[in-house]
């Protein structure tokens, strides 16, 4: 449960001293409650006092970094259980799987590959976040010289060897780029938590399958002092994927509900697993690799491990990612007024869409790669989308009026005709009564505008 | 105020409490010190847990299972000659709190028109069947296993072909007795014409429990409940992801004199990358208030799984994407399985890939925890290919 903020009114000094930036302590109780704010801004308190505090507001689940300067990722954070109660904190880390015995060519072609994808959508550049290196030979010196391969590679790395000895070969190349190891299990859990101390690195508990002993040990973790755990409860996929599932959430539930500090740890979700013993052929195989990464992502892996690196396979599982991690208090909105595109002059085309990111980001995507050259006017719909816009009645003939008049466009353009979005057709005529423009109904998909233009050019 | 304050913060630096030391002030404080003197006592009481904690060295593990006081209701489609199938039904969110009474329902869209706008990934699987809605279910039941079929009636838009009424009705015939799973009943979007059109041919499929698609507050609702009453059917009551009017077309469908029983509620799936979020929000806080016990929520909940077409990722043609023929079918898998995982009880889905993966998947969600023999994964690090 999060904490309110009069839970963090009582423990603040109530000088309204506004040192913080905030009028009154209770404001910034509220900030710090919805974690817009941080609590070393105050400086009324005792080290006593601030201990408390921050123990009170630390989030349900430890936040943990991997990587270190500007190859890091940061990975869990959150302090509930459904994203409409405040937000999910750190989008899911995607690491991608490379195994030690890969000849040289292909292990560097992948590398690469990691390196590169990229995808942009809705004005931001959708990435991968890791890279895992798994000691498939068993072999020390193979794992090690995978390693130094990839230890100017752009992502932080993950290391995958349930080898003490691996481990510590590894380390000994990258243990200064802070990487996740991975992964202590009953069988290795002294060693690998030496190692994990030694090195001060983050390090996974693999504990498929019995969160009864995963308890257990993350306790002794615990006892050791070690405070950077990352949890895998197993990734079991086909008819156990349900049992994968339960694990997860129920890992989550004690974590924010129970606050059992056995359990308040990021959970590490193995996608790549579904490759395991598969007779799938390679397609099928990489569309039920997104499948396992959708179901995991949806409840609460705040790192995952996949194998693929289609393409296709990855910009649906980047694109979920991106959409559950969006905050629902704000509105995905851009700035409503006047955008250009391309080369303009007085007679220029004048179009209209709303303020919803998607829908821009859309309409800009397509304007630039058509290479139209036109005015576009961005109305404030609140965030909404042209057809949502007009059932709400955002998107209206008095609210473009004003647009027209407000942005100038009257000064730059010697024309009087507005474009209008396909499925704002029902308010054209309520748009030309109000603004005295002509308007004209464009394409329902913006993908057509470019091509529009040029034949009513 | 202040009083209280300082004894607050005298209070919080405290493991113990004498409330001996509290005895002087209690009458004067009396008012105000109640809730304070809970507060520290509680905090106490938490701290000293807290400390037992630490000192155990293991506690007993304990699944977080919750109570709840509501049920979502079951609703039966498919009577007569239908072989029914079950949605709703459920006790708790999760089956390890309580098994899962019922597996997830996939309906395969199905047209009364060849459907010129299809995708191709789709049209392809289904040329040879379009001229003929009968062996187009036949097909998507028989081989690309179908729980359900959804008829839409498009050709029934006054601005496709406008077929009337009875044209629509002898469309459900032909389907009915091309096959005997249960069937939805779409209309075509005309908000005067979809409930003649959903009236007509509710008769036509008396008492084979049909599901009507659908009710909303755009339309003539009191028509569509009154046919489903009329002849034994269910409705599909739609809203635009918005909890409260869903609520509200639920009263009203409700006061018609159809039950709980008798309603599938769609709260609006938004695609993928197109406000899915918004949809994840809507159908989580719609279960978790039926469960709670709100009366006017308790229904199975239904996905137009179909809308993940829609998104440009799916059907766009794009090299630096990779190929449509495997981008569609994630796309619509993604977007239904997200639903699924929220609360989603039945599917209206169009691509044999999407229907048969997301009912392999949904069927292991019924399973109870821990009666699947477990996959031997101990070793992945060293058995994983590639």
């Amino acid at each position: 449960m999060s904490v309110s903020a009069m839970d963090i009114y009582k423990l603040l000094p109530k000088t309204n001293c506004a040192k913080c930036g905030e009028a009154s302590c209770m404001a910034f109780a509220t900030k710090l409650s919805e974690k817009e704010t941080d609590l070393e801004l105050c400086t009324q308190m005792t080290p006593d006092e601030f201990d408390t505090l921050e123990d009170l507001i630390a989030p349900a689940v430890k936040e943990i970094v991997i990587g270190v300067g500007d190859k890091t990722t940061t990975i869990g954070g959150d302090e509930v259980l459904y994203r409409y109660e405040l937000t999910y904190y750190n989008p899911t880390s995607i690491a991608i799987d490379i195994s030690d015995d890969l000849e040289d060519n292909a292990f560097e072609e992948k590398v690469k590959a990691i390196e590169d994808i990229e995808f942009e959508r809705v004005g931001e550049t959708l990435t991968l976040d890791a890279i895992s290196v798994r000691n498939k030979s068993g072999d020390v010196d193979k794992f090690a010289a995978a390693v130094e391969k990839v230890k100017d590679a752009k992502y932080p790395l993950v290391l995958c060897s349930l080898n003490p000895a691996a481990m510590k070969a590894a380390l000994e190349i990258v243990g200064d780029q802070n990487p996740l190891i991975y992964a202590a299990t009953e069988n290795n859990i002294e060693e690998m938590a030496d190692l994990a101390l030694e090195y001060n690195c983050p390090i996974a508990l693999f504990v498929p399958g019995d969160l009864e002993k995963m308890k257990q040990l993350s306790h002794t973790l615990r006892t050791k002092g070690i405070t950077d755990i990352v949890l895998d409860p197993g990734t079991f996929v086909g008819d156990a994927i349900g049992d994968t599932l339960d694990n997860f959430i129920m890992i989550r539930r004690l974590a924010v509900e129970e606050r059992d500090g056995d359990f308040r740890f990021p959970i590490l979700g193995i996608p790549a697993l579904l490759r395991l013993n598969s007779e799938d052929d390679d397609v099928t195989k990489g569309i039920k690799e997104a499948t396992i990464a959708t179901t995991l992502m949806n409840k609460y892996a705040d790192m995952m491990i996949l194998n693929g690196t289609d393409i296709w396979e990855l910009i649906p599982v980047l694109t979920l990612r991106q959409s559950l991690y969006t905050d629902p208090r704000k509105p995905q909105a851009v700035d409503p007024g006047i955008y250009e595109f391309g080369d303009l002059d007085e007679n220029s085309p004048v179009m209209l869409t709303t303020n919803f990111a998607l829908t821009y980001y859309t309409v800009e995507g397509d304007l630039k790669s058509g290479k139209a050259n036109c005015y576009l006017l961005v109305l404030e719909t609140e965030g909404r989308a042209v057809d949502v816009s007009l059932a709400g009645g955002q998107l209206n003939g008095k609210a473009v009026a004003d647009l027209i008049k407000d942005t100038g466009i009257e000064d730059k353009v010697k024309t009087r005709k507005l474009l209008i979005p396909g499925l704002a057709a029902p308010v054209s005529g309520e748009i030309e009564d109000d603004s005295g423009w002509e308007v004209t109904v464009g394409p329902r998909d913006s993908s057509g505008v470019p091509d529009y233009l040029a034949k009513h050019a | 105020m202040d009083k209280m304050t300082q004894l607050l913060k005298l209070l919080e630096n405290t493991k113990s409490i004498e409330i001996n030391e509290f005895r002087m002030d209690f009458e004067e404080l009396e008012l105000y010190l109640m809730p304070a003197i809970q507060q520290a006592v509680q905090k106490s009481v938490e701290t000293q847990k807290a400390i037992s904690k630490e000192a155990l060295i293991m506690e007993e593990f304990k699944p977080p299972i919750q109570d709840y006081p509501g049920k979502v209701a079951e609703v039966q489609l498919g009577k007569g000659t239908r072989k029914p199938v079950y949605l709703g039904g459920q006790q708790a969110l999760y089956r390890f709190e309580e098994a899962q009474p019922n597996p997830p329902v996939v309906t395969f869209d199905v047209f009364d028109i060849p459907m010129p706008g299809l995708p191709r990934p789709i049209r392809e699987n289904f040329e040879d069947v379009m001229e003929h809605p009968g062996e187009w279910a036949k097909k998507a039941v028989n081989e690309f296993g179908a729980n359900m079929v959804t008829i839409h009636l498009i050709g029934t838009g006054p601005k496709v072909m406008d077929k009337s009424p009875r044209e629509a009705a002898q469309a459900i015939e032909e389907v009915l007795q091309a096959v005997d799973v249960p069937l939805v009943i779409g209309a075509s979007g005309d908000p005067v014409k979809d409930p003649l059109v959903l009236e007509a041919a509710a008769e036509a499929a008396e008492g084979e429990r049909c599901l009507l698609a659908s009710a909303n507050l755009d339309l003539d609702y009191q028509k569509v409940a009154k046919a489903a009453v009329d002849y034994d059917h269910a409705v599909l009551s739609w809203s635009i992801t918005d909890v409260n009017m869903q609520k509200t077309l639920n009263r009203y469908l409700m006061k018609e004199g159809l039950t709980q029983a008798d309603i599938v509620m769609d709260p609006t799936t938004c695609a993928l990358g197109y406000g899915i979020e918004f949809s994840i929000d809507i159908m989580t806080r719609t279960r978790l208030a039926a469960l709670k016990g709100d009366t006017d929520l308790q229904m199975p909940m239904s996905s137009g799984t179909t809308n993940a077409w829609g998104s440009r990722e799916a059907w766009m043609k794009n090299d630096a994407w990779g190929p449509t023929d495997y981008r569609g079918p994630i796309w619509e898998i993604v977007t239904g399985l997200t639903m699924m995982l929220n609360g989603v009880d039945i599917f209206m889905m169009l691509h044999p890939t999407s229907v048969k993966l997301l009912r392999e998947i949904g069927e292991t969600f019924v399973n109870d925890y821990l009666t699947t023999e477990l996959p031997e994964i101990d070793d992945w690090i060293t058995q994983l290919e590639g």
